[in-house]
């Protein structure tokens, strides 16, 4: 079989299966309705509870888990190939932590509800603020080692500032609220969500999408990707607006997921050879199936008691990624 | 622990300097019989009893709680009194002849008290009219105001029977608030419910005390009326949501629904009837006036 053949199917596949764990997302739930029931409510004009419940609660988490999922994927993907670094990702570099932080920031000061779009904004910059003080620490061509200790300072840094906020607020709720911006969760979204995030992550996709030529080129390292043609400073700007846009979007709403981007990139790697342009859609639709697979889980396995997403997550992830660093230090040594 | 401990001592050291004031305040205490002349509460609903029974000069200080208008329904008479944060330091110096506190909030600091040779005594938080009637009783006898809570129980008793007298067009109802926490039975709010002669559709989702309950699970329930409870904070929290979700906002549009105060059933006392009051003109289909519950 060839490559083309094998890549085809594997896109194939993870469309299947992202359609799947959709519909699947749809019909599990806390109110037991039939799985026909629920398929019918979605469909159907009348507004009983049903389809209340179907177009109000379940189509907008569903569409949110996917969406969402496809965000860290790809922006997991393209961090890694544009900081040839294969413990990059939103939540260890602290981009998720910083999004979060300006969220927490927007919401609880009041602007998000003076300014519609100031949440998913304010959420932006603080990713933005996070991928530039990355960069500036580690540099463009910065180790292994050297991003991800920047990023471990950076996402306790805006943990930190986050459950400062969080205790500082008036609210006696907002203290409780700590958990939920930490591990996230989409427990009770609505269609508001998805219209306030949903545009910025589409832009991020975008623009995260033409980095696909260039990223193929940097692997041959940047000047020879520069002697080819590529841009590296619109290649910068796109790929560091590109993921602000849409991980600060997804986590404006949903709370910081973390690992997502971090796993679905390097199991996928194999089955789709080493060129990013090839694995960047592939991450996108693997992180979807990965987020709403979990997402689903959390219904099943705890319902009723609110688990956070990033407990499940990590629970993959964690140990993921502890392979990972041991078999980076064998290769780096 | 280690704070508690470090505090302790240095109580103990204010203790030692004040040795003479203690004992003066041991032998007020130890006249228990006697009509206490000098009360230090430092609990919301005690402090919103005391100042229902006792008379002008008996109550020397309440709560900070109490001034809050958000969980006070006499935030006002309150501001007449000497606030205290329910710190030992601040009771001891204060030299009551009764501190008055609830049975869970302020343990270490009544044990503190206690062992300084204060008289303290406390009150369980009221789940059901009869612990409101039985915690009216107590605190009358402790202020020697025994007529005057007889005449209380027997107003309330009157009250409920003249709102629940009221028709009802609607069956069942649920209590949901922040963070899509819903209460059931054994709540003083149920209870209310009940006395309005409502079902609380906590009991159909199995929920005993206060649950979380999806949204999802909520419009499943089918409630006749909705009932929540507004708070009014300083600034939002994404505690609140759940009242703006759309699913919930269509579900409150097709069914009836009313807000009670919070502060008319946080502690239980005469104007918890309020709320039941509100709830059974709600279950009737009246509207709601608005600065009834004051």
């Amino acid at each position: 079989m060839s490559e083309d053949a094998r890549y085809r199917l594997v896109l194939a596949g993870l469309a299947m299966l992202v359609a799947v764990l959709f519909t699947l997302s749809l019909t599990v739930g806390p109110a037991a309705i039939a799985f026909s029931d629920s398929l019918a409510g979605l469909l159907s004009d009348d507004r009983g509870a049903i389809a209340l419940i179907m177009r109000e609660i379940r189509l907008p988490r569903a569409i949110l888990g996917l969406m969402i999922g496809a965000t860290l994927g790809l922006s997991g993907a393209v961090l890694q190939g544009y900081l040839r670094n294969p413990l990059a990702e939103p939540g260890l570099l602290g981009i998720s932590a910083s999004a979060s932080l300006g969220a927490v920031l927007a919401i609880y000061i009041g602007l998000s509800a003076a300014l519609p779009l100031g949440l998913p904004l304010a959420a932006l910059s603080g990713a933005v603020l996070a991928v530039l003080v990355i960069q500036a620490l580690a540099g463009i061509r910065g180790g292994t080692l050297t991003i991800i200790l920047a990023g471990v300072a950076v996402s306790s840094f805006a943990g930190a500032m986050t459950s400062l906020a969080l205790n500082l607020s008036p609210n006696p709720f907002a203290a409780l609220e700590i958990v939920f911006w930490m591990l996230g969760s989409l427990t009770d979204r609505s269609m508001a969500h998805v219209w306030l995030s949903g545009p910025f992550m589409l832009v991020g996709w975008a623009m995260l999408g033409c980095l696909g030529r260039p990223l193929d080129m940097l692997t041959l390292g940047a000047d020879a990707a520069q002697s080819m043609g590529v841009g590296m400073r619109r290649m910068q700007f796109l790929a560091v607006i590109g993921t602000a846009a849409s991980v600060g979007a997804a986590t404006a709403v949903a709370g910081a997921i973390g690992f997502v981007g971090l796993v679905v990139p390097h199991i996928l790697r194999p089955l789709v050879g080493a060129l990013p342009s090839r694995l960047l859609p592939a991450s996108a639709l693997g992180g979807a199936a990965m987020l709403l697979a979990a997402d689903v889980l959390v219904r099943l396995v705890a319902p009723g008691k609110d688990l956070k997403l990033g407990v499940l997550t990590a629970i993959v992830g964690a140990p993921f990624f502890l392979w990972l660093v041991w078999k980076t230090r064998r290769t780096m040594l | 622990m280690k704070p508690g401990r470090a505090y302790a001592q240095a109580i103990r050291r204010v203790a030692a300097a004040f040795a003479m004031a203690a004992l003066a305040s041991m032998a007020n205490a130890a006249s228990a019989g006697e009509v206490p002349r000098r009360v230090v509460s430092m609990n919301l609903c005690t402090d919103q009893l005391a100042m229902l029974l006792a008379e002008d000069g008996q109550l020397h200080s309440v709560s900070h709680l109490a001034t809050d208008p958000e969980a006070s329904v006499l935030a006002v008479e309150a501001r007449g009194y000497r606030v205290n944060h329910g710190l030992a330091e601040e009771v001891f110096l204060m030299r009551p002849d009764l501190v008055l506190a609830g049975a869970y909030t302020t343990r270490a600091t009544v044990a503190l008290l206690r062992r300084l040779g204060f008289r303290a005594e406390e009150f369980e938080p009221e789940a059901s009219f009869d612990d409101v009637r039985a915690n009216i009783r107590r605190m009358g006898a402790l202020l020697g105001h025994q007529e005057r809570a007889e005449a209380m129980v027997a107003a309330l008793d009157r009250d409920l029977a003249e709102a629940s007298a009221q028709p009802s067009r609607a069956a069942s109802a649920a209590l949901y608030s922040s963070n899509s926490y819903v209460s059931g039975s054994g709540t003083l709010a149920d209870a209310a419910l009940g006395a309005s002669g409502l079902d609380n559709v906590a009991d159909m989702l199995g929920i005993k005390g206060a649950g979380r309950v999806p949204l999802e699970a909520l419009i499943m329930a089918d409630p006749d009326l909705v009932v929540t409870s507004e708070s009014d904070f300083a600034r939002p929290a994404l505690a609140q949501e759940n009242f703006r979700h759309p699913a919930f906002r269509a579900l409150s549009a097709h069914k009836m629904a009313v807000s009670v105060p919070d502060k008319l059933w946080i502690c239980g006392a005469p104007f918890t009837v309020e709320a039941v009051r509100i709830l059974r003109r709600a279950a009737a289909g009246q509207p709601i006036e608005r600065g009834d519950a004051r």
